[in-house]
């Protein structure tokens, strides 16, 4: 259970807030995971009531909520719900949120501890930051705690990150800074852990003398949905290959830490990130594309240039694919092939280790014409799980072919995985040691991907069209194809 | 279990087939992606086939069929859980979406298994490069199912792509056991040839393609009352190999020097043929040649194919 405390949501009419945060926030009352005394305090720049406020949130918990709506759990939360009405950059309204803070320490108990979840956009966060900061807000009296949560992106480069780290700290201590990569949950990372680092059987393989090649994907069936003034000028690579596919790939690669502290498990992470890089000839080793319009999944849906919002002659890529190595003894002369995308055929996130062929197969060649290499897949969603893929001979021929075993969480075990948010939020309030990247990981990974965007941007061709609900540009098919691979079809 | 989804997407097919995987407490073991491509008048032919063959290869099949209602809609059911293992996925499209039938048909493919189309009545003429062939590993089409059958094999054979087969080949398999077989038994050089068959039988030609590729000998198919193949005769200057089958089930076989010998040689179904043609997933290079000789035989023109001119 959380300490007391109160939790200002920055964006709070947003679609993170409505559909994950606030039903979140409910489900761990449901669970009894919040104190008595806690507070929770949207700040929007709607003209609400604190009632209506109430009822948005009632909403939110009554649509999204993974627990039942029960009415004494929503008494006791709404005894402590505020709204502030207010733009970032208005002085009046930060003054209005102190003194709402103050009045919950008093009639709620929350003890003077304050996290700060800014769902902003990443261009918000400075403005966000500095009013805190301004306002004493972010300053913290004795034996009580400041806390804040941002969301990936961590800036758009390395310099602004580094800009935005800076800032962050003048502000709030690093133990206190919570980065977020929502896809990425704290679940999926200790099951990942777990798989490699609790068993004997895969730790003899997990390197370069049977791993042939890695591949990791992160493929959304969805457009952007809106989102125009977010995505454009940011893109796939930034919006996910930074942050959550090169999280993947570090701990997909790295050491076994000495422990599983924050510490110790970004140690490794960094360890990895920095013996990792790209090729130098980007044109052969990377892709890009963007979506164009076509018939995806049974529905015909617009290009990404007839995006309302979207100016004509933009060059943002929907899909990113590049080739990353890693110059160690583990993993010398394996490509590792990070790809992401928007409207893609299905939604599907996953690390898939490709094995090495057989190095002699005593078969009759027809007979093994259809069997293909070893693979291990680790399923990060939907349906997290692993698949082992291996040969075997089919009954009454002679012919071998490939096989599928499959492992899933979900049907292995009954107890559904907390909600990514929930488990965050609650880490939040505890204080405890987050398993997210840390501000040395962030950096090193964009040192890894500027020279990536620099060349990029310095081509005049735009990204590669491909048709909505296919698997990407040709190019990308072709990058692969140089090193002698192909995609799977995830 | 079956459930209905009208008007729907790939989107929420997946969640649906997700949910089903949960509460049926996992589907595993599948080998493969079965796309059926089915008129609706043929759909119950083509959905017992499929559960049938799905007892010896559990899979996800995806029969695609076309509606007639005016919106582009796509409206669907899972059947899983039933009567077969694996999942059975009707695909029904309507309106300008039969046009765009792969954009569902894509995303539902099961990761990395290999991908088998089926057309069980008439095939498009180049099945590679159609537009659902164009998924497949695999692409196994049924000449017979054509209202005609020897113009359709034909076509087959000139748009012959590595991993085509069409089932009037497989039809063949037991015959081409027999005469193989016989063959080896009483080793003669052969000078001459015959198929018998049905008129218009196009496995009968296909039969007398191979043959002839094989022994490299003209094959002269001739007319004879009965059902599909009814007799082969492989003959040397004085020797003949004979195997007669007149009632579509028992042959008679007979060679030099031995008493004549009954066996089994039964027509199959469907469902036995498809559920053989599935067991390899690489594709046939003696179906190829066999292929290739037919498209030669065609453009010598002999008067034999099509049945015998008297």
């Amino acid at each position: 259970m959380a300490g007391p405390s109160a939790l200002v949501l920055f964006g709070v009419t947003g679609d993170l807030a409505r559909k994950k945060l606030l039903p979140a926030i409910y489900d761990l009352a449901n669970r009894g995971m919040l104190p008595p005394g806690f507070g929770l305090v949207g700040f929007a720049r709607r003209d609400w009531a604190a009632e209506h406020f109430a009822d948005v949130v009632a909403d939110a918990v009554r649509s999204h909520a993974r627990t039942p709506f029960r009415e004494d759990v929503w008494r006791q939360l709404v005894a402590g719900v505020r709204f502030v009405s207010g733009e970032l950059d208005d002085d009046a309204a930060f003054e209005e949120l102190k003194r709402t803070l103050a009045e919950l320490d008093e009639t709620q108990g929350t003890g003077g501890n304050h996290a700060f979840y800014l769902s902003v956009p990443p261009a918000a966060f400075d403005i966000t930051v500095a009013q805190l900061r301004r306002h004493g807000l972010a300053d913290r009296p004795r034996g009580s705690w400041r806390r804040v949560v941002i969301e990936k992106p961590f800036g758009h480069d390395l310099a602004s990150a580094q800009e935005l780290e800076r800032k962050l700290a003048k502000a709030f201590e690093p133990t206190s800074v919570f980065r977020i990569d929502h896809y990425l949950g704290k679940e999926t990372v200790q099951n990942l852990l777990a798989f490699r680092f609790a068993n004997t059987m895969f730790e003899p393989i997990w390197n370069r003398n049977y791993i042939d090649h890695v591949q990791i994907t992160m493929a959304e069936d969805i457009g952007i949905e809106g989102r125009a003034g977010y995505y454009d000028g940011i893109g796939a690579a930034r919006d996910v290959i930074q942050n959550h596919l090169l999280q993947l790939l570090a701990l997909t690669a790295m050491e076994e830490p000495t422990s599983f502290g924050a510490d110790e498990l970004s140690a490794e992470k960094r360890k990895v990130l920095a013996a990792a890089s790209t090729p130098a000839d980007l044109g052969a080793h990377t892709a890009r594309g963007q979506y164009a319009a076509g018939w995806a999944g049974g529905r015909l849906v617009a290009g990404y240039l007839e995006e309302k919002g979207i100016p004509a002659d933009s060059h943002t890529d929907t899909f990113a694919a590049i080739r990353v190595d890693i110059d160690n003894r583990r993993w010398a002369g394996v490509p590792f092939y990070l790809r992401a995308g928007k409207r893609l055929p299905r939604r599907v996130t996953e690390v898939a280790l490709n094995l090495r062929t057989a190095p002699h197969l005593p078969f009759d060649h027809a007979d093994v014409r259809s069997l293909g290499n070893n693979a291990l897949v680790l399923r990060i969603q939907p349906e997290e799980g692993i698949t082992l893929r291996f040969g075997a001979k089919v009954p009454a021929t002679s012919e071998l072919r490939e096989v599928n075993m499959e492992f899933g969480y979900d049907t292995s075990f009954v107890e559904s995985s907390p909600e990514a948010y929930e488990r965050l939020l609650l880490d939040v309030l505890r204080g405890a040691e987050p398993l997210f990247p840390q501000p040395a990981e962030v950096e090193l990974s964009w040192r890894l991907l500027d020279p990536v965007l620099d060349h990029w941007a310095s081509q005049e061709e735009p990204p590669q069209a491909y048709p909505s609900g296919t698997w990407g540009p040709t190019s990308a098919v072709e990058m692969l194809a140089r090193d002698g691979f192909s995609w799977r079809r995830p | 279990m079956i459930v209905q989804l009208t008007d729907t997407n790939a989107a929420a097919l997946q969640e649906q087939l997700g949910q089903l995987r949960h509460r049926l407490g996992g589907i595993s073991g599948v080998v493969f992606t079965l796309v059926v491509v089915v008129d609706q008048g043929d759909y119950d032919r083509a959905m017992a086939a499929v559960v049938d063959t799905a007892l010896e290869h559990p899979s996800r099949i995806l029969l695609v069929t076309n509606g007639r209602a005016r919106a582009d809609r796509l409206d669907a059911s899972i059947r899983a859980g039933e009567d077969a293992p694996g999942e059975i996925v009707t695909l029904k499209f309507h309106g300008e979406l039969r046009k765009h039938r792969d954009s569902v048909v894509l995303p539902l493919l099961l990761p990395d298994l290999p991908v088998i189309v089926w057309w069980s009545g008439c095939s498009p003429v180049a099945p590679a490069s159609d537009q659902l062939g164009r998924l497949g590993t695999r692409r196994i089409t049924d000449a017979m199912g054509d209202p005609d059958p020897l113009a359709a094999l034909e076509v087959r054979a000139r748009n012959y792509c590595p991993g085509d087969t069409d089932l009037t080949w497989t039809r063949l398999t037991r015959w081409r056991g027999l005469l193989a077989a016989a063959l080896d038994a009483y080793p003669m050089n052969v000078t001459r040839a015959t198929v018998g068959a049905a008129p218009d039988n196009a496995a009968a030609s296909l039969l007398a393609a191979w043959l002839g590729d094989r022994l490299n000998v003209g094959v002269a198919v001739t007319r004879h009352p009965g059902v599909g193949i009814t007799e082969v005769t492989l003959g040397a200057e004085t020797d003949e190999i004979r195997v007669a089958r007149t009632d579509g089930n028992l042959a008679v076989i007979s060679a030099p020097g031995l008493p004549e010998r009954l066996v089994a040689l039964p027509r199959r179904d469907l469902n036995t043929l498809l559920t053989e043609e599935l067991r390899r997933m690489d594709d046939d290079p003696i179906y190829a040649e066999a292929m290739a000789a037919l498209v030669r035989r065609l453009d010598r023109a002999t008067p034999q194919i099509g049945g015998a001119r008297k």
